[in-house]
């Protein structure tokens, strides 16, 4: 089973969980830049965590084999702190990064005027910068924001086939379904979804566009969960096919429209519909 | 290395236009490095370039597109360091010899120096480290074995490697029998070649 993890923060796991993952067959993953549990005050805060993101997160991933990719962004939370604000000032200089494959999380906390404001500024630096977005759903309040979340991307301008809104459940995936955007979900030991609820879902809503993330970080979270996903898919009638869409193609194809993602060693079976080219460049 | 062997090497690479026009537009309008020295990975490939063994085909771009300002050197090298993913400073590392640029890089050696990201400790260790002091100069070959970088990255080894440095090695190597690890073969062939080297008369007592 080849997993690409399309959303964690490995910046927060150990070694340990890179040796675990590569030996479960994690190849590749995208980490979003987020918040860290401690609120950051000043915009070095921010350039050296992204720093890192692009410079020590994939020196310490290659060690264990594993691709690492970044998404960079102001999230949410810290979106309405003013300290903060000027790190979308920084931004621009990320976004063209090679290991930058989208700009993210975006989206709301708290959905707060600035929290408008900042979201709203990302799309469109998706759009200058001709990178996907990943949006993140508020944790609370969560159908209303998810709604919320849709109306500025439809109004952003950005192709909803370039947002994957993550975080879903089984209440908000019905609202992004026909939307044309990706579809996120993050498998948790507790809170979010499960490997047998995801199961579901995916025999409820087929497996396109379907993104699972374990979005393991600094809290109770575990690395594994793609890969038990991947099993529970298996032991429902899932084939291995099926299986390798949701965790490995499903995410190179989304990614992929960044034109960025690396994955020379890799078993490339992402290939761009219109022209029979893998969609992925700079390799050799 | 030179520019030229640079440009000739990298005649292959996918998108030679792209690079073209890079480097003609980097020595009219300068400011437009930036741009390009972050999208070299993409548009030029990242594998070892076949004519050029040691060399990828972003790193070979990259340090073109340095050689192709027409001046500031140090402060755009500087710049791009600073603000670079981890395969733009090594290109800037890997720059500095071919750079007008005196000492001023030296500021970024030691940045790289203290990294634990072995392919950045490589590059600074090229001809460039000639510039570093003795002592940070040892310090830095220590790093090397310690961390696992091979030795022939280092530029001037054996002409530069003195008895200092032959102490702080036999030190390490001592340390990490005490623990029943062993040292990297290049590390105690060097400790050979510098034992030897000071088992010999020297020439005025001859």
């Amino acid at each position: 089973m080849r997993i690409f993890d399309p959303h964690i923060h490995m910046t927060s796991r150990t070694t340990d969980d890179y040796e675990r993952m590569a030996a479960a067959g994690v190849r590749a993953v995208v980490e979003p830049a987020f918040w860290l549990g401690q609120p950051r005050t000043s915009v070095g805060s921010f350039t050296d965590y992204f720093d890192s993101l692009i410079g020590w997160e994939p020196f310490r991933a290659g060690q264990f084999g594993v691709r690492h990719h970044a998404t960079v962004a102001l999230n949410p939370k810290e979106a309405n702190d003013p300290r903060c604000r000027a790190v979308l000032d920084v931004l621009p200089r990320y976004l063209e990064k090679d290991g930058v494959v989208a700009v993210g999380e975006i989206g709301y906390d708290s959905m707060t005027p600035e929290e408008d404001e900042v979201f709203a500024a990302q799309l469109a630096l998706a759009v200058a910068h001709d990178l996907p977005a990943l949006v993140h759903t508020p944790h609370r309040d969560k159908a209303r924001g998810v709604e919320r979340t849709l109306a500025v991307v439809a109004e952003s301008g950005i192709d909803p086939g370039r947002v994957v809104v993550d975080h879903l459940n089984e209440v908000t995936v019905k609202l992004v379904r026909d939307t044309g955007c990706w579809l996120g979900f993050s498998i948790y030991p507790d809170t979010k979804m499960s490997p047998p609820r995801m199961v579901e879902l995916l025999r409820a809503y087929g497996t396109e566009r379907m993104l699972v993330n374990s979005a393991a970080d600094w809290g109770r979270s575990d690395p594994l969960l793609t890969r038990e996903t991947g099993e529970a898919m298996l032991l429902a009638g899932f084939t291995a096919d099926d299986v390798d869409r949701v965790l490995w193609r499903n995410p190179v194809e989304f990614y992929g429209q960044s034109g960025r993602l690396d994955l020379r060693d890799e078993d490339l079976a992402a290939v761009d519909p219109h022209t029979g080219n893998s969609i992925l460049r700079g390799g050799s | 290395m030179t520019p030229d062997r640079l440009r000739e090497a990298l005649r292959g690479v996918p998108d030679p236009d792209w690079l073209a026009t890079a480097l003609r537009r980097v020595a009219a309008e300068p400011a437009t490095i930036t741009g390009a020295f972050a999208a070299a990975g993409r548009r030029c490939g990242r594998g070892e370039l076949p004519d050029l063994p040691g060399w990828t085909a972003d790193d070979a771009a990259r340090v073109l597109l340095l050689t192709a300002l027409p001046g500031e050197h140090a402060t755009i090298a500087d710049s791009l360091y600073r603000h670079g993913d981890a395969a733009e400073k090594r290109a800037v590392l890997r720059a500095l010899p071919l750079l007008p640029v005196g000492t001023a890089g030296v500021p970024l050696l030691h940045d790289a120096i203290r990294t634990n990201d072995t392919r950045l400790v490589a590059a600074a260790l090229g001809p460039y480290a000639r510039h570093l002091d003795p002592p940070a100069w040892r310090q830095a070959v220590l790093k090397c074995v310690f961390v696992g970088v091979p030795l022939a990255v280092v530029a001037d080894l054996d002409a530069r490697a003195d008895p200092e440095l032959a102490g702080m090695l036999a030190a390490l190597g001592a340390e990490r029998a005490a623990a029943g690890r062993s040292m990297p073969a290049d590390a105690t062939d060097l400790l050979d070649r510098l034992a030897a080297r000071a088992g010999q008369p020297h020439p005025r007592e001859a």
